[in-house]
């Protein structure tokens, strides 16, 4: 019993050196790059809205992992993949052949609207067929065993879709309507950037609306709390789990939208990054709870964007921004290290994850 | 005539439709028309041949076994005749509905022209002029689809001939047709590796032409595999029977033989597989080395581990550092000397990633070390470390490992000091494994509040895992980096972690030969299908969810695992044989 006390103080003590260094390190990072005072306020308000509008990507495309993960504790590897292949279809299939009549930039929003709608319907078509496949056939094999599939879907996907529409970088039409900047005050944000967070703002509450006041969201917190009870209070798991799916891959379609506009191109690798930050999103935010995902990811793109360079460069590193990831992962493993259940996510000692 | 009632249209449609998508997709993402060049058998079928058209095949075998199935149930035995005819109908429709989406295209394809406007193959570049030629037989798009019809028809209805036949048939034909297969797909390694001297270059005469197999050789492998099924089918129980029979003192020397028989084989490896197919092996067994060390993490100790490149990333640059004559080393230490620098290394990077991570589970594990991995990945690429470790540029000129003035310059001698890694490895694995750490490691993976109460440190446990894990990878790592003789941060990406991952659960989670047998599936494999390019990730993913749909325990599980995910089974046969009691045994 004295060991194990014994152990137990040890490891507190490391954990709180290293929260002590974190915090001094940090500080100090902060302190001396604002002594040195490299960027101007606007600078600093550019890379914040950039932030927010990557971190709405995240926040979007986290709520598929997150919503996946509460009720069927599995990493969906492949959602990266959904939301590549939905805006990849679309753009090759809509966007490309609309953007050369003049229906694209005079009615716009319609072709957005149209865009957006068959990137999300492809994107849940194949989440669908994902899970009919590889999913479900192991509902109740161990744990890895659906990771695994998972991986393999995710490669299968990728190179799918390269051999479909061609392994080159394919741009997506620009909007004339979104191109320069709104500005109040000193205040500048690229329309694109509007355009990005506000339909996420509409996304999220949309979604929030769904599970938390329609009958169908019910059924998914009630399956997400307990597969058995939930079947036996006469819900069927199998539907709710397709529906989680969708609601998932719907999400992921139209970041995938967001993300071709802000960035202007498709390819086939294009969900490999954001669905491994969107992931780091959601475990941050807690891994299983809705309004965690959208929050750590809204953190994460905001931290990656200012971090780099209010921390980084303080204390001293060179080409800071080359660190960028380095820092979301980072902070993922100090916010973990402080809370390990994630910024919003219940006491793992309740709930075995 | 009842089983005409029982015959479901439903089924036939669907599978119809299904094999339809899967050859359709296979047009479209370009494999039948990149694929048409290369010959399985010289001058009668390409492997785009085989893609296009195996799927009608496969939907009439499945049809005919799943009414196979269902007859053996009903065991009607005087409805047998009726149930050939229908099933053979049946299969006759599944390959007439297989090719409607492939004259769909074949319409779409002709129907839009670049001059038209719409053009089909401004969305979907594989569908070349070359492609539609190839579907309509030359033969224009009305008379070159009814072909196609009849062909899959015909080749749907073969697909479910051959499995109507009796299985002492049907064994060594599928065996041969396999061997077949096999053989025109590994042609061009096997030529690669074997066929440029001596009797080499006799066989190659005889069995290949033009990429392929030729017709002789065709015919030779398809009577020597299926005559070995059909010798093994029946010999079997005979050799079987002669063996259990012999006195103990006879079977334990015939052990012996066995065992030295492998050993022997291991040994003159490198001499029969030649340059190229060593290279192979040893990347193999690199991979060998991380799985035994990914499997003490993940499989022993339960510890979902996504960033595991990241140890070996730090092996093979402490190696470089250490030991390099280029700019960048300082040390010019020899391989030997580095060596064991290259382990502490990685396990103190492996106590440091494990002590932050202690109190987390599942999940978060798994993020966290997957951003370790890649932390360490964009640091080795970043400006800033560029003075120290070569930023993109890497480090240059490590001298490869030598003993008693001995160099290890070719992939065969490199071979036995990457076969003698991965022996230590296995022999350290297995004695850990059924010591008091091992047990501790098990214990906390099957529940670690149960174990924290049992009185196993978990703090100390945990991090033996991760450092143990890491000494492997940082081994695999520095052998790499003096194999290369240069390490860049490219080597070292997500896919890596990945790879050894899936190679441990594809082999058997926990399972020691798991690891190898793994290996050499998810590692060799696509090795030697190097010239599919860029359809290999999309095979390998194709090839991950199959094995997982169809062996979830992996390839050879380890006999723990093996009983918990049959526990089911078993608790149901022990519960009839002894009453009862032996449920409760296979619950715990």
């Amino acid at each position: 019993m004295r060991q194990r006390l014994q152990n137990i103080d040890i490891l507190d003590v490391i954990m709180w050196l290293f929260r002590a260094v974190i915090i001094v390190a940090v500080v100090w990072g902060i302190v001396s790059t604002i002594l040195d005072n490299p960027y101007t306020p606007e600078a600093w308000i550019d890379l914040v809205v950039a932030g927010v509008a990557q971190g709405s990507l995240y926040a979007l495309i986290a709520l598929g992992y997150t919503l996946v993960y509460g009720i069927l504790f599995m990493i969906n590897f492949a959602h990266g993949e959904f939301f590549m292949s939905g805006i990849f279809t679309s753009t090759v299939f809509i966007a490309i052949p609309m953007s050369r009549t003049p229906f694209w930039n005079q009615h716009w929003i319609l072709s957005l609207l149209l865009v957006g709608a068959v990137a999300m319907a492809v994107s849940v078509g194949v989440a669908l067929l994902t899970e009919r496949i590889a999913y479900r056939p192991l509902r109740y094999a161990p744990r890895l065993v659906p990771l695994i599939t998972a991986i393999g879907a995710s490669f299968f996907w990728q190179y799918f879709f390269r051999g479909l529409y061609g392994s080159g970088i394919t741009a997506f039409p620009t909007v004339e309507a979104l191109q320069g900047s709104l500005t109040i005050g000193p205040l500048r944000i690229l329309w694109t950037q509007v355009a990005v967070i506000a339909s996420t703002i509409v996304l999220l509450i949309g979604l929030y609306i769904f599970v938390m006041r329609t009958k169908t969201g019910k059924a998914m917190r009630a399956v997400a709390e307990d597969k058995q009870v939930a079947a036996l209070m006469g819900i069927d798991v199998d539907r709710v789990i397709v529906i989680t799916f969708a609601v998932g891959a719907a999400m992921a379609g139209a970041a995938g939208l967001l993300y071709a506009l802000m960035y202007r191109q498709v390819f086939f690798l294009m969900g490999f990054i954001p669905g491994i930050k969107a992931f780091t999103a959601a475990v941050l935010g807690g891994i299983g709870n809705v309004v965690g995902a959208a929050l750590g990811g809204l953190l994460l793109g905001m931290f990656e964007a200012v971090g780099p360079n209010l921390i980084l460069e303080g204390l001293g590193i060179p080409a800071a921004n080359q660190l960028k990831d380095v820092f979301a992962f980072l902070m993922l493993v100090l916010v973990l290290i402080f809370r390990p259940q994630g910024i919003m996510g219940e006491r793992l000692g309740d709930k075995k994850a | 005539m009842e089983m005409r009632t029982r015959f479901d249209w439903g089924q036939v449609v669907r599978l119809g439709l299904l094999m339809g998508i899967v050859a359709l997709s296979l047009c479209l993402i370009g494999m039948v028309g990149t694929f048409d060049e290369r010959n399985i058998i010289g001058g009668v079928i390409t492997l785009g041949q085989i893609l296009l058209f195996g799927p009608a095949v496969a939907g009439g075998y499945v049809l005919a076994q799943s009414t196979s199935r269902l007859r053996s149930e009903a065991e009607t035995s005087s409805a047998e005749s009726t149930g050939t005819v229908s099933t053979l109908l049946g299969a006759l429709m599944v390959g007439l509905i297989s090719s409607l989406p492939l004259i769909l295209l074949i319409f779409l394809g002709q129907i839009t022209t670049p001059e038209g406007g719409v053009w089909l193959r401004q969305f979907l570049p594989n569908v070349s002029p070359e492609l539609l030629e190839m579907l309509t037989f030359g033969q224009g798009p009305v008379l070159g689809s009814l072909i196609l019809a009849g062909v899959t028809a015909s080749l749907s209805m073969l697909g479910a001939g051959a499995n109507l036949l009796p299985q002492r048939v049907r064994s060594p034909l599928l065996t041969g047709l396999m061997a077949v297969l096999m053989m025109g797909l590994m042609a061009e390694i096997i030529i690669l590796a074997w066929g440029s001297k001596g009797i080499g270059l006799l066989i190659r005469r005889v069995l290949f032409e033009a990429g392929g197999l030729s017709l002789v050789g065709t015919a030779l492998i398809f009577l020597i595999a299926a005559g070995a099924n059909v010798g093994w089918a029946t010999q079997r129980e005979r050799v079987q029977r002669r063996v259990s029979a012999l006195p103990p003192k006879r079977q334990k020397r015939l052990d012996r033989t066995r065992v030295a028989l492998g050993v022997l084989l291991m040994l003159l490896l490198p001499f029969i597989l030649r340059t190229y197919l060593t290279e192979v092996v040893n990347n193999i067994g690199l991979y060998i080395l991380m799985g035994f060390g990914l499997n003490i993490v993940v499989g022993f100790a339960g510890l979902l581990d996504l960033g595991y490149v990241a140890f070996f990333a730090i092996g093979a640059y402490t190696m470089g550092m250490l030991t390099s004559t280029g700019e960048l080393g300082g040390a010019g230490m020899s391989f030997w000397a580095a060596l064991p620098f290259c382990l502490i290394a990685s396990v103190v990077a492996g106590v440091i990633l494990g002590v932050p991570v202690l109190r987390m589970r599942g999940d978060y594990l798994a993020i966290v070390t997957l951003g370790f991995g890649e932390i360490i990945r964009i640091l080795a690429l970043s400006d800033w470390l560029k003075p120290f470790i070569g930023g993109a540029q890497g480090i240059l000129m490590i001298p490869k490992p030598s003993i008693f003035g001995l160099r290890f310059l070719t992939p065969q001698s490199l071979y036995y000091l990457i076969l003698i890694c991965c022996l230590v490895a296995a022999f350290v694995s297995w004695r850990l494994r059924d010591a008091r750490l091992g047990r501790q490691w098990m214990a906390m993976r099957e529940d670690e509040d149960v174990a924290e109460a049992s009185g196993i440190p978990l703090v100390k446990t945990k991090l033996l895992a991760f450092a143990t894990g890491a000494a492997f990878a940082g081994l695999s790592g520095a052998i790499f980096a003096s194999k290369l003789s240069s390490v860049f941060p490219h080597s070292f990406n997500l896919l890596v972690s990945i790879n050894v991952l899936c190679l441990i659960i594809v082999g058997g989670i926990g399972s020691l030969p798991g690891v190898v047998v793994g290996a050499i599936f998810l590692i060799g494999l696509p090795e030697l299908l190097r010239e599919f390019a860029e359809y290999r990730y999309l095979m390998y993913g194709a090839l991950l969810i199959v094995m997982m749909l169809l062996r979830p325990e992996g390839l050879w599980p380890s006999a723990v695992h093996k009983r918990e995910l049959h526990a089911d089974e078993l608790a149901t046969s022990a519960g009839q044989a002894t009453g009862g009691p032996a449920l409760s045994e296979a619950d715990s």
